[in-house]
């Protein structure tokens, strides 16, 4: 909510009193109560409320391991296996903690794949798309270097995998990799530094975070029409009718959740890291979580040469700029209309997207041989022929649906029975809630 | 959004189907490329499922097999005596238990290291000094820690298989990897196919067509005395429940704090959904 909207008055006495000396009260009611949100959010729009909540369970879970864990590569392992059998609901802990960060990235692929469809990152969000990528990253390298902590085998073997990246950058590269490891392999140094960077970087999540809620509460939210908000009839006050949706939301999602923690709590797992890190013995297969493996496809995928830059740089460009990609949709997209809904060819292609990420991501898991190399060179392709040809082409040549004018209209009009709205099979996601 | 999907469903089964070519071909059974060559049996296990429980006589006699067979070889570092209270033991029972086993403590107050029965709080002693006198004493493998095995094995499931996993909630690749290398010995190797010298032919071992344990058990070799069958496959059945229980001695309670978490978010779900319709009934959305 922007300054001068304030529909805030003190009515007790102690309001007042910091209502005139630092207006926090103020602030929370401007952005939690009287906000004002699009009446037609569906239930794809709770994911941010989700995130924050898993955010904190990852943080409150994650310092009450780190007051029974040791980041020594003697004992990292058994102080692990110590929590998991001695500590009070030691189990519940971790497990709540190595599945939440599955779930934080089950959820933030939701909202970036909402984000993707409805067109959000489009101006004036630009930047708070931006905050969101530098947010998921953040989110890898403290998935990561979580990852690393148990001292397992996969955790030691992802470890060298992934600092070996490094050492593929010309000049620096070695020194960029000593300077992570602490050293010239992974062990004790590295160790103690991913711990340290592991407890670290949760709360620069939690800053970034601050800014993205900062930036959407500027420019308001987005809507499944991507028609921004004309007048004060195209929205509802955020409390109550965003919060017990939201609640809602995080109700089902917590359902999932603990159904993992409580029933599957090792299936999101490797067996190999139940067994401790041995630097004399490779697994059969490195893989990575799995929330990494249409990136680990990616790398994998180039196995040829290009000029001076070799397979091993080429992958790790391609594993790069995959990510990198994200970061300039909002001027890749050349579209004037935001939201999918609008746009019957941008649909298709996003839902192939979606299918090719997920192909990806099993393809990261299987072995680098045969059919699965090509498999992956093809689906890379596609990855940047998404953001590189088609979104930009697509914006230039496609036909639009016809748009209504407000957000109002559009909810009148489906409530009527829907003429003049986009075919009633395609509308599923927003008549929801 | 039908055609999306239903071309979706396409593009995986054809996937699928270029995979499984991809996997098939090359196929000799004499110099076999993917482990295991056989996978793993499906055994129905008491503590599979969203109520499951471990069988207390069950993992007693698992215990009695890892003590007389797999103790011999195997460590199994991180799991104290008093954790056996799981197995439905009284104290005064883990307390005899325990003192039967010789512990290696000190130094004393005149500074030396003395020999003295266990305690409770005890770990089950390894069975080798160290790693490197294990491996030296079984033909330069160290037989691997047990305290974790049955969560350490699992065969890869592949798809679709680890999609239906989810709704069966399967997370017994452990135990069945367990059970069914124990009893995949005594099998001939298909013709041609080299043994390295000093391993043992097994379909269902992880990583090769053979390993360096010889076959341990045998029919009647560990006497039970509540009746149930003295055969191999008992005895596999009963250790890999056992060492089910040593990986993860706190399943029963999981399960059952998780059915209390699951209706309890059902019903505040519930409730809260009906709230939400409430908020939402006089706006058009």
């Amino acid at each position: 909510m922007s300054e001068g909207h304030s529909t805030y008055t003190p009515k007790t006495g102690i309001e007042r009193w910091f209502d005139a000396r630092m207006p926090l009260p103020r602030l929370i009611y401007d952005s939690f109560v009287a906000y004002p949100v699009p009446r037609n959010l569906n239930y794809m729009w709770t994911f941010g409320g989700i995130l924050s909540i898993m955010l904190v369970s990852q943080i409150l879970t994650g310092i009450v391991l780190a007051m029974h864990y040791t980041s020594d590569t003697n004992l990292a392992f058994d102080s692990v296996e110590k929590i998991m059998r001695d500590v009070n609901s030691g189990w519940l802990l971790r497990y709540l903690h190595s599945n939440g960060a599955s779930f934080f990235f089950v959820a933030v692929y939701i909202h970036i794949f909402r984000g993707l469809f409805y067109g959000s990152y489009k101006a004036p969000r630009e930047l708070l798309w931006i905050l969101g990528c530098i947010i998921y990253l953040l989110m890898m390298a403290t998935g990561f270097m979580g990852y690393v902590l148990p001292w397992g085998q996969m955790s030691f073997w992802g470890a060298t995998v992934i600092t070996g990246f490094f050492s593929a950058i010309p000049l620096v590269g070695n020194w960029i990799q000593q300077l992570l490891l602490g050293g010239f392999a992974v062990d004790d140094p590295t160790l103690n530094r991913f711990f340290a960077l592991h407890y670290l970087l949760p709360f620069m999540i939690a800053g970034v975070v601050v800014l993205h809620i900062w930036a959407l509460h500027v420019v308001g939210q987005s809507n499944p029409t991507g028609i921004e908000v004309k007048s004060k009839t195209d929205t509802v006050a955020f409390t109550p009718y965003a919060t017990i949706k939201d609640a809602f939301g995080m109700i089902v999602f917590l359902f999932f959740f603990a159904y993992f923690v409580f029933y599957l709590p090792n299936y999101l797992g490797h067996p190999d890291n139940y067994t401790v890190a041995n630097p004399l013995k490779t697994p059969a297969h490195i893989v990575p979580e799995w929330y990494f493996l249409p990136f680990y496809a990616i790398l994998r995928a180039i196995t040829f040469n290009i000029g001076p830059i070799n397979s091993k740089l080429g992958g790790v460009l391609c594993m790069f700029g995959a990510i990198a990609m994200l970061f300039l949709v909002p001027w890749l997209d050349t579209s004037k209309v935001r939201s999918a809904v609008y746009r019957p060819w941008y649909k298709l292609f996003f839902w192939l997207f979606v299918a090719d990420a997920v192909l990806l991501g099993w393809l990261g898991s299987q072995p680098a041989e045969g059919a699965y190399v090509f498999m992956a060179q093809m689906a890379t392709l596609f990855y940047f022929a998404f953001f590189l040809v088609i979104m930009p082409v697509l914006g230039l040549i496609e036909t639009p649906r016809r748009l209504p004018n407000s957000i109002t209209e559009a909810v009148l009009e489906k409530n009527k029975g829907g003429s003049g709205h986009p075919a009633g099979a395609t509308a599923a996601p927003e008549t929801k809630g | 959004m039908k055609k999306i999907l239903t071309s979706l469903a396409l593009l995986g089964l054809v996937v699928a189907g270029t995979a499984a070519i991809a996997a098939e071909e090359e196929h000799n059974p004499a110099a076999p490329t993917h482990f295991p060559i056989n996978e793993p049996k499906e055994m129905s296990w008491s503590f599979a499922g969203p109520f499951g429980t471990y069988d207390k006589a069950q993992l007693q006699r698992g215990l009695k097999v890892y003590k007389e067979v797999c103790s011999a070889c195997h460590s199994m570092n991180l799991v104290a005596f008093r954790t056996l209270e799981g197995l439905g033991y009284s104290e005064a029972q883990i307390k005899t238990l325990a003192a039967g086993y010789t512990i290696h403590d000190g130094p004393n107050d005149a500074g030396d290291m003395f020999d003295r029965p266990g305690k409770p709080s005890d770990h089950f002693p390894a069975p080798f000094p160290n790693e490197q006198a294990a491996a030296a004493a079984n033909g330069g493998a160290a037989p691997p820690d047990m305290s974790l095995l049955a969560k350490a094995r699992g065969v890869e499931r592949g798809f679709p298989r680890f999609i239906f996993d989810i709704f069966t909630q399967y997370a017994q690749g452990g135990p069945d990897y367990i059970h069914s290398l124990l009893t995949g010995y005594d099998q001939t190797p298909p013709a041609g196919m080299v043994i390295p010298e000093g391993t043992h032919y097994n379909p269902y071992f992880l990583s090769g067509v053979s390993l360096k344990m010889p076959k341990p058990l045998s029919d009647g070799q560990v006497t039970y005395d509540d009746g149930a069958p003295q055969t191999v496959d008992q005895y596999a059945r009963d250790v890999a429940a056992f060492l089910m229980f040593a990986a993860e001695p706190h399943l029963e309670d999981r399960k059952k704090t998780g059915f209390r978490v699951m209706v309890f978010l059902l019903l505040f779900g519930a409730l809260v959904y009906m709230t939400k319709r409430r908020v939402w009934a006089d706006v058009a959305h």
